[in-house]
């Protein structure tokens, strides 16, 4: 464990920006959001929720996967250069952490993403614990622990420093005017090392007092007991079939809000770009909302906004964790709680099906 | 609340309307969301009080091909959306029952957040009646915030406490405008250009193209709109660089000029907090200096000056006059 003055934090980032990028939250026109650190970068390490989740450091919004040129009878097909440069990603949340776990079974499966693997390999995520949980929080539903944002990783055996790894390489903890470092991985420790001159030696105690208040405040968050119970990869047919559907839809306007501030939310399109003499394929984020979505030929997609907003509740909580050993594509970041415009949110259609099925939500 | 529930209750038992078109109340203080209602027992969820910000007439679209009347709770800014969308034949009048619900200013939520109060359990004060202070219990005790201070950018402007339509009233309003309502967009026509195409630039490359503007927007009832179309290259949700956000902004601003009410709904959904009214109040402006004072939805009969002629029509050379 070490610690930083939290007055070197400019220092601190001036050194990790050294040959690599560095993304961290930072405000812009009023909102915060993961942006690249320079010199006037307005850092916002109190910000709990970013309005969008970090994934995009992963996953952007959108990149170009190659592109075409024709010249005459020639065509040329050039591939996007993959990710070469290192980069970090400072102030992630517990909760996006397990955003990228959930990523990475998606991308990372065969067959692999080599755009999202390239940028898995190079990046380094530092972990910040949650110093204000939110009443729209529900991460610990999932297992989470804001306190100790580590990731799934913490439960590897000793010495399994596999790639891809799926938890943070260093957890950190702002404790009054501290923070507090701990590197968890290989290349947290390597991290680590390129920063140490700025770092002193610490004890643990600081954190686990930090630790234990944190935990207290998720304990009396309002919705610290919804419960999953009903949900999971065997419930598929009971709930699609539920007449709930019907009514809760309802409010739903068809934006993309929920899913582009989602940390698990992974669908995407892929476009062309028509230039003059060539074209510029790219993919961009996807909305399951949108009525375009998987749009085919025979226009067969889902044509009902009711079977929209099935699909989303249901690919987080059934279809999902059906392909990955139980594990829900929600993480309880609640940020869709805050943001959806009809104040819809996967909270309240949990707890709707658990007044139904009688599990224990009220 | 207590009058509301049981008005609209006497309504749907004695068979005025099949449905009712309210709030539901959330499962935190401040998160109610647009409802139907279609029995009696269920209307004890029904809630109204500052939270109940959203504009619920553009639900009227889907309301109106149902069987029956529906009645809808409408605030006076609201019937101003609900007139350009009969004005517009998307919504049929006969189909609805309108109770015209008095509004003291509507919350955002965000504004009370941005005052340092977090973590919250419970606020008091938000009712129609309630007191000019909003009392707010959080994870590190009680804070308290005036009303008016966390009220929505539109309230400030308030078109006034008239409803446009309605077929009965009820509770009070309060006046809640103490400012212009073209003094930001007349703070932007003076910056140079550079700075007003910088300011723009700022706010919208936030933009993620979530469509939330779009959707909430009552103007924006096309059946199917151009950028969700397959068949044309505006079908985008890329992102991938500034002249896109502004094209799509820009383009929904020209789509609703003259049919935009100022309802202020694209700025209040908006996630990322981009002031997209601005758009569409510099294009009001612009159509009261050019073609005289006009406001959308005051009726839902009279003509707009964007499809009307007359003689003293602005030229398009006043375009190139301004500069």
């Amino acid at each position: 464990m070490y610690k930083i003055e939290k007055q070197n934090l400019t220092a601190l980032f001036r050194k990790i920006a050294e040959g690599r990028d560095l993304y961290l939250p930072v405000e812009s026109a009023g909102q915060v959001n993961f942006a690249a650190w320079d010199e006037e970068a307005k850092v916002s390490l109190d910000t709990t929720k970013t309005v969008k989740s970090p994934k995009d450091a992963f996953f952007p919004q959108s990149e170009t996967l190659y592109t075409c040129k024709k010249e005459g009878k020639k065509l040329e097909v050039t591939q996007e250069a993959l990710r070469e440069k290192g980069f970090v990603v400072f102030g992630m949340k517990a909760c996006d952490v397990r955003g990228v776990e959930v990523l990475d079974r998606v991308f990372l499966s065969e067959p692999v993403d080599s755009y999202y693997q390239a940028r898995r390999e190079h990046g380094v995520l530092v972990a910040l614990a949650c110093k204000e949980p939110e009443e729209s929080c529900f991460c610990t539903a999932f297992g989470i622990d804001a306190a100790n944002p580590v990731g799934a990783d913490a439960e590897k055996p000793a010495g399994d420093h596999t790639m891809n790894q799926t938890g943070a390489d260093v957890a950190v903890w702002d404790i009054a005017d501290w923070l507090y470092w701990k590197p968890l991985t290989e290349k947290g420790e390597a991290l680590t090392e390129s920063v140490r001159g700025l770092l002193t030696e610490a004890g643990e105690e600081e954190v686990l007092a930090e630790q234990s208040r944190i935990r207290a405040v998720l304990k009396r968050l309002p919705y610290a007991d919804l419960s999953l119970e009903g949900w999971g990869g065997d419930a598929t047919k009971e709930k699609f079939d539920s007449p709930l559907w019907e009514t809760l839809y309802r409010p739903c306007l068809g934006c993309g809000t929920c899913t582009f501030v989602c940390p698990t939310c992974q669908c995407y399109d892929i476009k062309d770009y028509r230039t003059k003499d060539g074209i510029q394929r790219y993919r961009c984020w996807d909305s399951c909302m949108y009525s375009d979505f998987t749009l085919m030929s025979a226009g067969n997609n889902r044509t009902t906004q009711l079977q929209r907003f099935r699909q989303r509740f249901m690919h987080k909580l059934v279809y999902y964790p059906a392909n990955n050993d139980g594990l829900f594509s929600c993480t309880g970041c609640g940020r869709c709680v805050e943001k959806c415009p009809s104040s819809l949110n996967i909270v309240k259609v949990i707890k709707a099906f658990a007044k139904e099925g009688g599990a224990r939500n009220e | 609340m207590q009058e509301l529930r049981k008005r609209a209750g006497e309504l749907l038992a004695d068979g005025t309307v099949a449905r009712v078109l309210a709030w539901r109340a959330g499962d935190l203080p401040y998160n109610p969301e647009p409802a139907f209602f279609e029995t009696e027992a269920e209307l004890e969820h029904l809630v109204y009080d500052g939270f109940c910000g959203a504009n619920l007439s553009k639900l009227m679209i889907e309301a109106s091909k149902l069987e029956g009347k529906t009645l809808v709770c409408l605030k006076p800014c609201d019937t101003y959306s609900f007139n350009q969308l009969v004005k517009e034949h998307r919504v049929d009048r006969e189909k609805a029952y309108i109770i015209g619900v008095g509004c003291r200013g509507k919350l955002d939520i965000e504004k009370i957040r941005r005052q340092g109060i977090r973590g919250i359990e419970a606020v008091e004060g938000a009712e129609l009646d309630g007191p000019e202070e909003l009392t707010i219990r959080t994870f590190s005790g009680e804070k308290k915030c005036a009303y008016r201070d966390a009220m929505l950018e539109r309230c400030h402007v308030c078109k006034g406490k008239e409803h446009m339509a309605y077929d009965e009233l009820l509770g009070e309003s309060r006046d809640t405008k103490d400012a212009e309502r073209f003094a930001e967009v007349e703070a932007i026509e003076r910056m140079p250009a550079k700075e007003r195409f910088a300011y723009f630039q700022k706010e919208l490359s936030k933009c993620i193209r979530c469509n939330a503007c779009r959707n909430a927007c009552p103007a924006c009832s096309c059946r199917k709109c151009v950028f969700d179309s397959t068949k044309f290259d505006s079908e985008q949700k890329a992102n991938v660089d500034s002249f896109e956000e502004k094209m799509f902004h820009i383009i929904r601003a020209f789509h609703v000029a003259g049919r935009c009410t100022d309802c202020g709904e694209c700025s209040r959904v908006c996630p990322q907090g981009i002031p997209l009214h601005l758009f569409n109040r510099k294009f009001i402006k612009d159509i009261n200096t050019f073609y005289g004072e006009y406001q959308a939805g005051t009726g839902s009969d009279e003509k707009a000056p964007l499809t009307n002629y007359t003689l003293e029509d602005a030229e398009p050379s006043v375009v190139r006059e301004r500069g």
